[in-house]
């Protein structure tokens, strides 16, 4: 067991997700942030690798076995597991049971644990019960909601509810919200140039909001998005929603 | 779904199955079809094409949305409408026979087709026998499907399209690219050229006058089909349901052609996939709230036209159904797949989806194209060809498509499956490679930590600048920079301020 954080709130690992813990540290470094400002125990189990999603929306489903035996196994013990990503979290809840079908025992371990994995806004709005994170970032945001945390594990508007709590933000509604970025996993690889087309138009109401900062509950939709904003020279920076909700006055981001 | 659908109860008359193979022979028109994304890319540049399916799958779409919200509880007729359809692919054979004693107990014929040469023969000799050389056709994707309009023409018939967007498709010598809206990428200009260039070779032209407004366009159509409805002795249709206790097969449509063919012409046929058996008439009362809505965005069709064999004095003296499979029956007999069967053809998936917004049709080289064509084309012709092999890769996974669909066919999930038997089928490549690379470093945290560490030593090398190109990796930096890799990873951190008791 990892040394448990300070506070009096409830324990939680942090599943930071393969990704965000090599390419976006920044991001689970704000959930913990976050989560023990709020009072809660961030234990990070450091067996943990990745959910095997890359591998399942590839056509690997059975390589990612092992993965989803080790998820089980690491975090089996926590009542709460939380992770800054919709798409990771959808993968765990909605893709393990479907991988893990053909054993009984990996099976009913999966059913166990995959519910108690949590995208951030919904163990912030339906465990914690609250709205108002105590975070402050005075710009102008417009937020994305990702495929999976739209349509996987439906969010809904949850991460709305934390942003609009957050003083000094000035949020503003992005035109075609729902309509995916176009990333999708190796889809940006494989069909490079629909990936674009869907892109570009993403960038393009992103830009008609006059917001400086896009922000997302997905870092690799952020990639995508933020890649083409950069490509544009656009000046737009991109966020993940952990970053903006951990941000005060005392430390903004 | 019980264990056991007895699908090969349908399958196995008559002679042997080894001559036949379980999936669909890709008819000519498709062979060669180059895989999706070069396919997608040329039909991205097509500005006059990006405009028109925007514009006519977002208006689709706001409508679709507005009168399903209205709807008091439209998920529960979604599971009604799935279930229905559940109920009979589960014991499709059993259906089939009751359907078919139903329709010969009132005066139809039935025939049974394996695949599509069979299905054109047997249509092919029954318009001989008439001693025909035209026949008017309502819309219907199985006779896309099989390409009978091609095998008619083979056999000296002429075979007249009769709904509007499918006439211009054909006086085009175009490809339909959409289930519902076969010319949704053409635009009005567009179609009175086609009318003005194409109607005179095959009946009556258009007036010289022609403008591009709808209902002189309209007229053009309704003056042109007329006296081929008055001529022909024989129409053909698909049919959007077949019911199989009472053996009423079902069209909807919105132009009122279909009515025409269906009552007009002494001899009428009909080509019917086997999933479209439906066990009740009752189930029509969920199945037409769900179509409608889901497919036009109306609460009712305008013509909704159902025949239960042959009425003396009524209508056509002479009543064929032509029972198909062409694949369903592989279809069927994959458990996860099999859903893909309960379709009913309405194309909201493709109205949503924002891969065939942008593409269009013809990209999928099929007459199925969008999500369902994706899940549907490589199981029903297998996954032989560089394009079957290339669709259940044509989608970002959005989910959008099964939230639309009306008859709940978790389209996601089957992609994902697809992909598995993909890249099952193609042995070793390179990417299995990669991707087995990347699961053996990814099921271990010490290996996981090394190859992280090349990530931090590319971002110390990057500083702080942006990644415009990286070799090999054109696919994602020809049009977006990269994330710049950060010094030191999450894990890193984690262990410096916490240590690393659990490593």
């Amino acid at each position: 067991m990892s040394p448990a954080s300070r506070g009096d709130g409830p324990r939680v690992a942090l599943f930071a997700t393969c990704f965000n813990d090599t390419m976006w540290p920044g991001t689970p470094k704000a959930t913990v942030r976050l989560l023990e400002r709020l009072g809660c125990r961030v234990e990070f189990p450091l067996q943990q690798t990745c959910c095997g999603q890359m591998l399942t929306n590839t056509g690997y489903a059975a390589e990612a076995v092992p993965l989803v035996r080790r998820f089980v196994e690491v975090f089996g013990d926590y009542d709460h597991v939380v992770a800054p990503s919709g798409s990771c979290v959808g993968s765990v809840r909605e893709q393990h049971p479907m991988i893990a079908k053909d054993d009984a025992v990996l099976s009913s371990r999966v059913a166990e644990v995959a519910p108690r994995v949590l995208e951030l806004s919904e163990f912030l709005v339906d465990v914690l019960g609250v709205t108002d994170v105590g975070a402050y970032f005075p710009h102008r945001v417009t937020y994305h909601p990702t495929c999976h945390s739209l349509r996987m594990i439906r969010v809904a508007d949850r991460p709305l509810q934390l942003l609009r709590a957050v003083r000094g933000i000035d949020l503003v509604e992005l035109a075609g919200a729902e309509e995916c970025c176009g990333f999708g996993g190796t889809f940006a690889m494989k069909n490079a140039d629909v990936s674009i087309a869907m892109g570009s138009d993403k960038a393009r109401n992103v830009l008609d909001t006059g917001a400086e900062v896009l922000v997302a509950g997905d870092n690799s939709c952020l990639a995508h998005i933020g890649g083409i904003l950069g490509r544009q020279r656009s000046g737009v920076r991109t966020m993940h929603l952990a970053e903006i909700l951990a941000s005060t006055e005392e430390h903004p981001a | 779904m019980s264990p056991d659908p007895a699908h090969d109860r349908t399958v196995g008359r008559g002679a042997g199955q080894a001559a036949y193979p379980p999936v669909q022979v890709t008819s000519p028109t498709f062979v060669g079809m180059p895989k999706f994304p070069k396919a997608a890319r040329a039909e991205l540049a097509n500005a006059q094409q990006r405009r028109n399916l925007r514009h006519a799958t977002h208006t689709i779409r706001d409508k679709r949305a507005h009168v399903v919200a209205e709807v008091d509880d439209w998920e529960a007729l979604r599971v009604k409408g799935a279930d229905a359809k559940d109920e009979a692919l589960t014991h499709l054979a059993d259906y089939l026979e009751r359907l078919e004693e139903s329709l010969t107990a009132n005066g139809a014929v039935v025939h049974w087709a394996r695949d599509a040469a069979e299905a054109n023969r047997i249509v092919v000799d029954i318009v001989r026998a008439k001693e025909v050389d035209e026949v008017v056709k309502v819309k219907s994707m199985v006779t896309q499907e099989i390409e009978l309009n091609e095998a008619l023409e083979a056999a000296g018939v002429s075979a007249w399209e009769t709904d509007l967007a499918e006439l211009i498709v054909q006086l085009g010598h175009d490809r339909p690219s959409h289930i519902l809206v076969p010319a949704i990428h053409r635009n009005r200009k567009e179609i009175r050229d086609i009318f003005l260039r194409e109607m005179g070779a095959v009946g009556r032209p258009a007036p010289d006058d022609l403008t591009d407004d709808p209902a002189r366009l309209a007229e053009a159509a309704r003056l042109h089909l007329r006296e081929k409805f008055l001529r022909a002795k024989v129409g053909i249709s698909g049919a959007n349901f077949a019911v199989a206790d009472s053996g009423t097969l079902v069209v909807v449509e919105s132009e009122g052609n279909g009515r025409m063919c269906l009552t007009l012409p002494e001899t009428l046929i009909s080509v019917v996939g086997i999933e479209k058996v439906l066990p009740t008439w009752d189930d029509l009362t969920t199945m037409l709230q769900l179509l409608p809505r889901s497919s036009t965005g109306e609460r009712m069709n305008p013509y909704t036209t159902m025949w239960t064999g042959v009425h003396e004095g009524d209508g056509p003296q002479e009543v064929h159904v032509v029972l198909l499979d062409n694949g369903r029956s592989h279809v069927l007999a994959d458990r996860v797949g099999r859903q893909a069967l309960r379709c009913i053809r309405c194309s909201a998936c493709l109205n949503v989806c924002p891969v065939y917004e942008r593409t269009g049709g013809h990209a999928y080289g099929s007459v199925y194209p969008g999500p369902i064509g994706a899940v549907l084309n490589p199981q029903l012709r297998g996954t032989t060809s560089d394009i079957d092999r290339s669709l259940p890769y044509a989608s970002s996974l959005c989910g959008a498509c099964f939230d639309a669909c009306p008859v709940r066919i978790n389209i996601p999930e089957l992609l994902v499956e697809l992909r598995g038997k993909v890249v099952e089928e193609s042995g070793p490549t390179p990417e299995s490679t990669a991707m087995k690379a990347a699961a053996w470093v990814l099921s271990d945290p010490r290996r996981l930590a090394t190859a992280q560490k090349a990530a931090t030593i590319a971002g110390r090398l990057a500083g702080g600048r942006t990644i415009r190109s990286v070799p090999g990796l054109g696919a994602w930096t020809n049009a977006r920079d990269l994330p710049t890799p950060p010094r030191e990873t999450f894990r890193q951190w984690w262990v410096r301020e916490h240590g690393n008791e659990d490593a």
